[in-house]
């Protein structure tokens, strides 16, 4: 408990640290260039000398010492005040809300899908090391993962959408909500990550099974489906638990590619647009919206391992 | 035992060329010309194409070096094959009878089109662009930027992975730390904010790169450090007095080399695949000089359509293929090292 | 003997493992006969197949090992051609096992009452809550302290000795005709080990299971078993029964291995070492014919190595013993083997080293950052004190956890004293860190290390590392002149001079030990630490690297401090021994005086753990209770109180004991007064001379030797008779010859 503790607080400190490198980045004269920018346009700011621009960083309240606008953007953010969206010409709050809801329903069937995948290959090839079946199944791993999204994003469109027109190409759901218009962003989430974890999942198996208390159980004289699910499966999930909370992270990354390719309106797409435009505030409540989340799921992944694991867990 | 000579000082040149600097030799020959010509962005056709003449042998020695040491795995010979083809593409691409990658010829030709007197093996763009011209020039750039972007992320991941691993100590706390800090931010969005911040270029990538992979391979690096100092080579060190610098480089240094290898050929691929989104995403390289990436961004806002998925397919399955290779390098690498 | 029906049988066994490289033969021609209740020894070094015996016995060989022919009767039973469900049958309930590393052998994540219970459960049916209680009882049988605790613990949480009662508790659950022991004890220490081994004769006597006793060490096999083979490059060479084997052995092999252990008896200056030339041959690189051929002194071209050799019966020994020997009958079995090259004896010169009052404590912290944690402190080491002449080999002797690695530590300046001072001759050393040390100093002191296999780096070539202490040394700095010195060190220790271009994977264990030592001699050192510098080396490897750092020792006059856990090669080559436990030193003075009384508790309890493999040595057995303290925790009063037999509730307990002068170097850590120190009776006695072979043998058996008053004794021989004088010779060390001449 104490070592959960202890990691809890190192991780609020990632968090601390990670988001003043953010506001120093987003503080810089660059971005506040970007912002005057955004906000009175090109022809706008090229017509402003020098002073003027003083004057409207004055009025902006962007000319008080740094640590000042940090405590503030703090504060501000706390009260759930993410900024003002100049392309959207909304406030980033609801924006980011409604965003993550769309990448949250993308991100459970991705998992919902990916989780028993891996973990039943995985553990199948993991079984019995070298035999036929390992090694279809590890190379198919290694050829999907070898496939990057965009590529599989490509394939599968070419195939389902263009060729058999059974899907639509695009999921930008327009019209509300369609089970449809989710199947390819998430079977190319699939496909490009279960691999990663399956391999994961061998590894990790394959070792278990060739670890001396394996040999015990054998030679206790248990049957083989005991050794299997009571000896060698809980040691052998440990490790690749902690390989699928982290994956939170990994999707993150991934689904800006699939949002973007698809036109899928979630969190990637979002940043990713407003990143393009320029939409500081925006890219700032998405950047630390996604490092929260990469925290929060590093600390879900801490402590699951250490209740999985006796030997920390008592140490 | 009276026959073994030992050349005492200025041996010769020859004599010094053991396995593993020829090696070091031959890919220097490859990626030093091949990375000038890249990074200087000259324009194909001049003189300057023939500094890459002496990299096509230098490839095809590689890869048979590499075919004889690994021999043994079959996947690790289709991986090198792959990347090596790739690499034969790269440096010999100027020598190839192909159109100029960048000039409009004749929109929208599927493949195995003959109009006039040309012949589109693969089709042309939207634009009228050789595509089989385009793809082979396209690898240059993924190649050298990858590779690039690669190497500096591992001596700047492997230095502070010495520092912490064997230091250990505040400097481990440090170092881990602000690892942790990095390693927080997911990928992709470590890569917009710092393209964003820096502006798209090929050396904001080598420094987007760096920032997102140095920290990983600091991980690796220090938990090997970590494991080889409490060896007794490196205690009999310490008790000689030898600096912690020496003890680093010397004693530490050559022996994480093997697991790093394999860890380096993944990473390669990962590199490749965040050069190519990111270059989709408008973040990376810009036009018009081909890359697989650029090709992809270009024709998904053009042509979706059944019928010319061909200028797709093509980009995509070139980075699978060279993404493939470096996955099936490190698979076989792997395996065989467990073997032993 | 009645016709019994041997429980276990392997007749002309082959096995084989199949790899790339091709068919790799493990075992060849194996034959054994188990009957009902024998305990038989199987004694080899590594590679020589014994393990890959008992797991065929098992039939778990893994994919790419298989029986290629011949049989392995179970109870009359061909077991290969069982199916997997009869095998499963037999597995853990008719046969069990016992594995070398306990840790590893237990599920980490499951409680130990689980693991136990599963085998009643699988094997008879019953309930969760019987199994339970069988379980338990079991763990009270096998001494475990607190069954109750340690079922519903984590093997993580018990010691390494605890893990392994509960390793032989699940292989008994089931009452098993036939347990298999594959070096159960070699991961623990000596004192442990003893207390095991004897739990392991009970069980024998108790229930009459067969046993298959595996191990390296020819003492245990001796202190256990009533037959033994010897194994060699994946054959048996010799087997019989122990007494018959150990007096009158009959393979060139068994008598080396025998030449090169230190028993009571060898002396490094008068009567050294004789070790096996050459090395073990890779499987795939076995000699035709005689396998030890290569190796042995009565190699003859054309009889040797004409063809395979078969096992032959020995004349005029017991029944069943056999030899695979060609040339049994034209070798003169009772020539001594030929003696080692005895040395000059250099006397000890001034004093070299001297440790004074030495203590060294940890802070432990567990750090995090910007917190800190609880701090804890080790202590490591309190109040060394002692010092080392010129040409003097002093051994440091302790099980883990004594502090002797950080002793060495300390000396060679990676740590510094936390109080009182080391001095290399008028050189304080104890607080100067080695990167404050002048490559003088840093030369003068110098280490060789336990482990072949991390002794050198791999990346550079053997020639360049000692190279590079040379110039670190500033011996030589020509280039010229450092290769020159790079070859000379080469032939100092005996190795070829094209080692030097090889890198340390093509060095087999000993050789990369030669190359340590010719490192750590590079700079002429005043005094080397030796920090177990054979333990891991194979038995017949190890004498030629003692003899060689003994040699080298010898010919430069320097001081050699030896850090060992074994006391039989501490006895061989020590001229004084410190002895230390939890950090302090419990006793010290010369070897003689060490080996024979008045002891410390401890020492007496150390000296009886060791085994030793010959069969006129007669041990008092004291077996220590308790686990060992932990050195963050260390008890009140003396250290070893928690263990002791003698313990004096409210003295030993509360106060730190006195150190008593007991001769002029002779100081014993103790409450004991002299009288009761001087009063314990010797540990080790050996009997008889070699020509009253045969009387000692048969005595052997009925031989007990009853002492101290609350001590708890035990038979010497396991199936022992009634106790009866057998007027033991009381012996020092070394003044009376035990083999040989």
């Amino acid at each position: 408990m104490k070592l959960i503790g202890r990691r809890l607080i190192q991780m609020i400190l990632i968090l601390i640290v990670a988001s003043i490198i953010l506001f120093i980045i987003f503080d810089s004269d660059t971005f506040k260039m970007r912002i005057a920018l955004a906000e009175l346009g090109n022809f706008g700011v090229s017509a402003m000398d020098p002073d003027d621009y003083k004057a409207w960083l004055v009025k902006k309240g962007l000319d008080i010492p740094f640590y000042q606008r940090f405590a503030l953007w703090v504060g501000n953010v706390l009260q759930g005040d993410l900024g003002w969206s100049f392309e959207k010409n909304t406030a980033v709050g609801p924006l980011l809300w409604a965003a993550l809801k769309n990448t949250g329903i993308l991100a459970f069937w991705v998992f919902a899908l990916m989780v028993p995948l891996s973990l039943i290959l995985g553990v199948l090839a993991g079984m019995r090391e070298g035999s036929r079946l390992d090694r279809s199944i590890s190379f198919i791993s290694v050829f999907t993962t070898s496939i990057p999204e965009i590529a599989t994003a490509i394939i599968l469109t070419v195939i389902f959408a263009l060729g058999l027109k059974w899907l639509p190409t695009k999921s930008a759901m327009i019209s509300g909500f369609d089970g449809w218009q989710l199947m390819l962003p998430v079977m190319t989430l699939v496909l490009y990550d279960f691999g990663y974890v399956a391999r994961m999942t061998r590894a990790s198996m394959a070792e278990v099974m060739t670890s001396q208390y394996i040999r015990t159980a054998v030679l206790k004289g248990l049957p083989y489906r005991r050794v299997i699910l009571r000896h060698a499966l809980r040691n052998a999930l440990i490790a690749p638990f902690t390989v699928i909370v982290l994956q939170l992270n990994w999707l993150l990354s991934g689904v800006v590619v699939v949002e973007v390719f698809f036109e899928y309106k979630g969190f990637g797409k979002l940043l990713l647009e407003a990143a393009l435009f320029g939409d500081i505030y925006v890219v700032q409540a998405c950047t630390l919206v996604a490092v929260i989340v990469a925290v929060t799921s590093q600390i879900i992944s801490d402590i699951g391992y250490t209740f999985l694991n006796p030997r920390i867990r008592f140490a | 035992m009276a026959d073994i000579t030992i050349e005492p000082a200025a041996p010769s040149i020859l004599a010094q060329l053991t396995r593993t600097r020829i090696i070091a030799l031959l890919m220097a020959l490859v990626w030093l010309p091949l990375s000038a010509y890249v990074i200087s962005g000259v324009t194909p056709g001049g003189s300057a194409d023939y500094m890459l003449l002496p990299s096509i042998p230098a490839v095809i020695l590689l890869y048979l070096i590499a075919f004889r040491a690994w021999r043994e795995s079959w996947v690790a010979v289709l991986g090198l094959s792959l990347v090596c083809f790739w690499l034969l593409v790269a440096v010999s691409v100027p020598f190839l009878p192909l159109f100029d990658p960048n000039k409009p010829i004749a929109p929208f030709q599927i493949p195995f089109a003959t109009k006039g007197e040309n012949f589109y093996l693969l089709g042309t763009d939207y634009k009228g662009r050789d595509i089989l011209s385009r793809t082979l020039w396209g690898c240059q750039r993924v190649i050298v930027w990858g590779v690039t972007a690669t190497l500096v992320a591992y001596m700047v991941g492997m230095l502070f992975g010495l520092l912490a691993g064997y230091l250990s100590g505040w400097w481990d706390e440090i170092i881990s730390f602000l690892g942790n800090v990095l390693l927080s931010f997911p990928v992709m969005v470590l890569f917009i904010v710092i393209l964003n911040y820096l502006g798209p270029s090929g050396f904001n990538i080598i420094v987007a790169v760096t920032f997102a992979s140095a920290p990983a391979i600091m991980r690796i690096v220090r938990g090997l450090a970590l494991d080889i100092k409490t060896r007794d080579y490196v205690f009999a060190a310490q008790t000689r007095g030898e600096s912690p610098l020496w003890i680093m480089f010397v004693e530490l240094l050559p022996n994480v080399r093997g697991p790093i290898i394999v860890d380096a050929c993944l990473r390669l691929g990962y590199t490749t695949v965040a050069i190519t989104t990111l270059t989709f995403l408008g973040l990376g390289l810009q036009p018009p000089d081909p890359d697989w990436g650029l090709m992809i961004r270009e024709s998904a806002k053009t042509a979706m359509l059944f019928k010319f998925s061909y200028m797709l397919i093509v980009p995509a399955l070139s980075v699978s293929s060279l993404i493939l290779g470096f996955n099936l390098m490190a698979d076989g690498l792997r395996e065989m090292s467990l073997r032993d | 003997m009645t016709e019994q029906i041997p429980v276990l049988e392997c007749r002309n066994l082959c096995i084989s493992y199949f790899t790339r490289a091709g068919e790799i033969p493990a075992v060849v021609d194996f034959n054994m006969r188990l009957m009902p209740g024998e305990a038989q020894g199987i004694v080899g070094e590594s590679g020589c197949g014994k393990s890959t015996v008992a797991l065929a016995i098992m039939n778990y060989m893994g994919k790419n090992g298989k029986v290629v022919s011949g049989e392995i009767l179970f109870e009359g039973r061909d077991m290969q051609k069982m199916s997997e469900e009869e095998l499963r049958q037999l597995r853990g309930s008719r046969i069990a096992m016992v594995y070398q590393e306990p840790m590893a052998s237990l599920n980490p994540a499951m409680l130990v009452g689980d693991q136990l219970a599963e085998v009643p459960i699988y094997h008879e049916g019953v309930s969760k809550e019987e199994a339970w209680n069988r379980a338990r009882d079991m763990l009270a049988k096998v001494k475990l302290p607190e069954p109750e605790r340690i079922l519903n613990s984590y093997p993580h949480q018990i010691s390494g000795g605890q893990q392994q009662r509960v390793v032989i508790a699940m292989a008994l659950l089931s009452g098993p005709k036939l347990l298999l022991l594959d070096e159960p004890t070699t991961a623990l220490d000596v004192t442990v080990e003893a207390s095991i081994v004897d739990l392991i004769r009970e069980i024998a006597d108790e229930s009459g299971t067969s046993m298959i006793y595996i191990s390296h060490n020819l003492g245990l096999i001796l202190e256990t078993c009533d037959r033994i083979t010897v194994m060699y490059s994946g054959e048996a060479v010799e087997l019989g029964d122990v007494d018959a084997v150990f007096d009158m052995m009959r393979h060139p092999y068994t008598r080396g291995l025998f030449g090169s252990i230190p028993l009571p008896g060898a002396d490094k200056n008068a009567r050294p070492l004789v070790s096996i030339p050459g090395q073990l041959p890779l499987p795939h690189e076995r000699p035709r014919g005689c396998n030890f051929g290569p190796r042995c002194d009565f190699f003859k071209a054309g009889v040797c190595d004409a063809a395979a050799i078969r096992m032959r019966q020995v004349r005029g020994s017991g029944p069943g013993h056999w030899s695979r020997c060609e040339r049994i009958d034209d070798i003169d079995w009772d020539k001594p083997i030929a003696e080692g090259v005895s040395r000059e004896i250099t006397a000890p010169g001034d004093v070299v080293l001297k440790v004074d009052n030495m203590t060294k404590h940890y802070e432990i912290e567990e750090s995090a950052l910007f917190f800190s944690g609880e701090k804890k402190t080790v202590k490591a080491n309190e109040n060394i004190d002692f010092d080392a002449r010129e040409a003097e080999t002093v051994a440091i002797v302790g099980e883990s956890g004594c502090g002797k690695s950080t002793f060495a530590k300390v000396l060679m300046g990676l740590e510094t004293a936390t109080s009182g001072n080391v001095q290399l001759g008028n050189f304080e050393l104890g607080h100067l860190p080695v990167q404050k040390r002048s490559a003088d100093t840093i030369s003068k002191l110098q280490m060789v290390f336990q482990n072949p296999f991390d002794t050198l780096n791999p990346s550079h070539t053997v020639g360049s590392q000692i190279a590079r202490v040379i110039r670190k040394f500033g011996v030589e700095s020509d280039p010229v002149k450092v290769q020159e010195r790079v070859l000379d060190l080469l032939d100092t220790v005996k190795l070829p001079r094209d080692f030097a271009k090889r890198r340390p994977r093509q060095l087999s264990g000993g050789q990369k030990q030669r190359v340590g030592i010719a490192r750590a001699f590079a700079g002429n050192p005043s005094v080397v630490i030796a920090d177990e510098p054979v333990s891991a080396l194979d038995v017949s490897v190890q004498a030629a690297v003692t003899e060689l750092l003994m040699d080298i020792q010898a010919e430069h006059g320097t001081t050699m401090l030896f850090i060992s856990h074994d006391l039989s090669v501490v006895r061989y080559l020590a001229d004084r021994i410190v002895v230390m436990y939890l950090g302090q030193i419990m006793e010290q003075g010369t070897t003689d005086e060490i080996f024979s009384p008045p002891y410390h508790p401890y020492t007496e309890a150390l000296l009886s753990a060791v085994p030793i493999a010959d069969t006129h040595v007669k041990k008092r057995r004291i077996v220590l209770e308790g686990e060992l303290p932990s050195a963050t925790n260390p008890p009140e009063g003396c250290p070893f109180s928690t263990r002791c037999r003698y313990m004096i509730p409210g003295t030993c307990d509360v106060t730190p004991p006195p150190l008593k002068q007991m001769s002029a170097g002779h100081r014993i850590l103790c409450h004991l007064t002299d009288d009761e120190l001087n009063a314990m009776e010797p540990v080790i006695v050996i009997e008889g001379a070699p020509s009253e072979k045969k009387e000692v043998r048969r005595k052997r058996k009925s031989v007990a030797q009853g002492a101290g008053s609350k001590a708890k004794t035990q038979p010497a021989a396991k199936r022992a008779a009634k106790p009866k004088a057998a007027s033991p010779v009381k012996t020092t060390a070394k003044d009376k010859p035990s083999r040989s001449k």
